[in-house]
């Protein structure tokens, strides 16, 4: 079974991304950036399920600018077996991804594709849902579980009461939620390895897609701040203020 | 111009989440219609019907509905879509995971969790776990568009005399199949819609100690949410996640007990009335968001409290 896994490049999730003074976005300028951290968890499964022998090969799919290459290059060293960029400068949303995912799909192949369940900057939680919608394929959204079982996929998923178990028709599409598993961390020798593997790079013109975006963004707004708060001696001070003041409880 | 609000439901009840997709409904304007998709849904449909505001239910029923499968609403949903202007949806796990779907077969665009409607066609948004709002333009013929719940009051639940008409079910794509649910129990009120909210993080450090933020919630009457840490460590369910990628609350009051204050925990709570943290760090992020602040270690200052709120 081949697995195709989507690879954002975002900023890490470490740094606070503020918005630019003129209001026309968020200012990523000289930040560090990193693999979507769900990301991370779709390739750390599909390796998982190569290591167990139920998967052949792991292909992690970028798109974006050239510097996605380096994201590929940690999907490799963690194990991918070989990379797709799909690259373009052009601002990309997630219903033009899914077509761009969609277009490599039909020439891969894959019984399986993985992607996080939300890229940590858009917030979107879209990609993996449209992908499953243009391919007709079922969805195993926001997993904690993914077992292959005759011929099938059983997704144990998050929701908003528990979990949730669904059995699902191969080829299909899963998206990661945060207990799937705990990415492996990349080791030197494995970061020598990956940069030998081969990297394909694709254009949405040679994919025939088009990447206009449907969504414009008029404005990026600071959210409003919360003012500073007080610091309470103890607990009958915190208690006093509440009833009093905040008249809350 | 008309709205489709997709029902979140038991097949009997109407899913609170529901309610709130009808207020951004009305602030879009023209007539709202609701769909009620399930499986001997009736009493779903009926009290769809009285919530105040729309003007129809529309009710496909049959077995492949039970479970609320994109797989099989998704179909349904575009079958109908040519008649409206905008399909919402709460955003909540259900919701998430079959709009996004539909969308794509309608070849438009998706908005999601928004928090305010400008126009018919243009919504805000957060972005970066909330560290910007974006107001963005939808050109596209149907928007699809997800609602953050705590946003947006819910509509009442009773007084509308809606219509209920019939909509002719699609085929079963027998694509996928409920196996089995495992829902947490809990006599408390809805993490997303309680008054108070009392949540325990790593600091809290077992599951046998969450029992302590437990009983602080039964004391007053709120619900219990939890960090991440909290979670990825076993104390708790991972339905009890506040934050970025988990819940997204908004209560009266929302107090946080040994949570260090990440950014990705804040974008689920920030925007409560009046939030306390406990946390014996003096230093921790959490303190700058804090109405009310004590610096405290949390297993003398919560006994402390529970024992101060009997007085
Ligand atoms: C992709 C991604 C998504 C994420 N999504 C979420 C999300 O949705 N929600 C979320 O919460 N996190 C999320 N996180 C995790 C987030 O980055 C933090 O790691 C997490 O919120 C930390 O949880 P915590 O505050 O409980 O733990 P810590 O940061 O370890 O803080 C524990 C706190 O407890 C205090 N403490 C310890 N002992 C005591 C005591 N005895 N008394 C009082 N105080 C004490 C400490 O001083 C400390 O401040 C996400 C991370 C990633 C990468
Ligand atoms: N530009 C991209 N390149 C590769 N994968 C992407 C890209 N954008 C989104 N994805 C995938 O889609 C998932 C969900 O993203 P989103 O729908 O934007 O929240 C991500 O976790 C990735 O797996």
């Amino acid at each position: 079974m081949k697995i195709l896994v989507a690879v954002k490049r975002v900023v890490d999730f470490n740094v606070k991304v503020r918005v630019k003074a003129d209001g026309t976005g968020m200012d990523t300028a000289n930040l560090k950036m990193s693999m979507n951290p769900f990301d991370e968890i779709a390739v750390e499964e599909a390796v998982k399920l190569k290591e167990a022998g139920t998967a052949t090969e792991v292909v992690a799919v970028s798109m974006g600018p050239s510097a996605c290459q380096e994201t590929l290059r940690s999907a490799m060293a963690m194990g991918a077996d070989r990379a797709i960029l799909v690259q373009t400068d052009a601002e990309l949303q997630p219903l033009a991804v899914a077509k761009l995912l969609a277009a490599i799909v039909k020439k891969e192949q894959p019984q399986l594709v993985i992607l996080g369940k939300q890229a940590i900057d858009d917030d979107s939680n879209q990609t993996g849902q449209m992908l499953a919608g243009l391919l007709g394929w079922p969805q195993g959204t926001f997993a904690s579980k993914v077992k292959i079982v005759d011929g099938g996929l059983e997704v144990t998923r998050e929701i908003d009461g528990g979990l949730e178990t669904v059995a699902l028709k191969l080829p299909a599409v899963v998206t990661t939620d945060l207990r799937l598993n705990t990415p492996r961390y990349v080791t030197l020798p494995n970061i020598m390895k990956a940069k030998k593997k081969p990297m394909e790079t694709l254009t949405p013109e040679s994919l025939g897609v088009d990447t206009t975006p449907r969504l414009k963004t008029l404005r990026v707004q600071e959210p409003p701040k919360r003012k500073a708060g007080v610091k309470v001696a103890d607990v009958h001070e915190l208690v006093a203020k509440l009833r009093g003041e905040a008249k809350v409880i | 111009m008309t709205t489709l609000v997709i029902a979140e439901h038991d097949n009997r009840q109407i899913r609170s989440g529901t309610l709130n997709a009808v207020t951004a409904a009305q602030k879009i304007g023209g007539e709202i219609h609701v769909l009620v998709a399930g499986h001997e849904c009736g009493e779903a449909a009926k009290a769809a019907a009285q919530i105040a505001g729309v003007a129809k239910v529309r009710v496909a029923d049959a077995p492949h509905y039970k479970d609320m499968l994109p797989e099989n609403l998704a179909p349904l949903v575009v079958s109908i879509a040519e008649e409206y202007s905008h399909v919402l949806a709460p955003a909540t796990s259900f919701g998430k995971n079959v709009l996004p779907r539909i969308a794509a077969l309608l070849d438009v665009a998706q908005v999601s969790d928004i928090v305010a409607v400008e126009s018919a066609d243009t919504f805000v948004r957060p972005i970066y776990a909330g560290n910007g709002l974006a107001t963005v333009q939808s050109s596209d013929s149907i928007k699809i568009v997800t609602v953050r719940t705590t946003a947006f009051d819910a509509a009442a639940a009773s007084g509308g005399t809606a219509a209920i008409e019939t909509v002719a079910p699609a085929e079963d794509t027998g694509l996928s199949r409920l196996v089995g649910q495992e829902l947490t129990k809990s006599e408390r009120p809805e993490l997303t819609s309680a008054r108070i909210v009392v949540s325990g993080g790593r600091g809290v450090g077992s599951a046998e100690n969450f029992k302590l933020i437990a009983q602080l919630a039964d004391k007053l009457g709120a619900a219990v949410g939890a960090s991440r840490a909290a979670v990825d460590a076993g104390y708790v369910p991972n339905d009890y996640q506040v934050g970025q990628t988990g819940k997204i609350v908004a209560p009266d009051l929302y107090i946080a007990i040994g949570i260090s204050g990440a950014i990705q925990h804040l974008a689920g709570m920030k925007d409560s009335r009046v939030i306390v943290a406990i946390n014996k760090d003096a230093d921790a992020p959490i303190f700058q968001v804090a109405d009310y602040g004590l610096v405290a270690d949390l297993f003398q200052a919560v006994p402390e409290l529970i024992a101060a709120l009997d007085k």
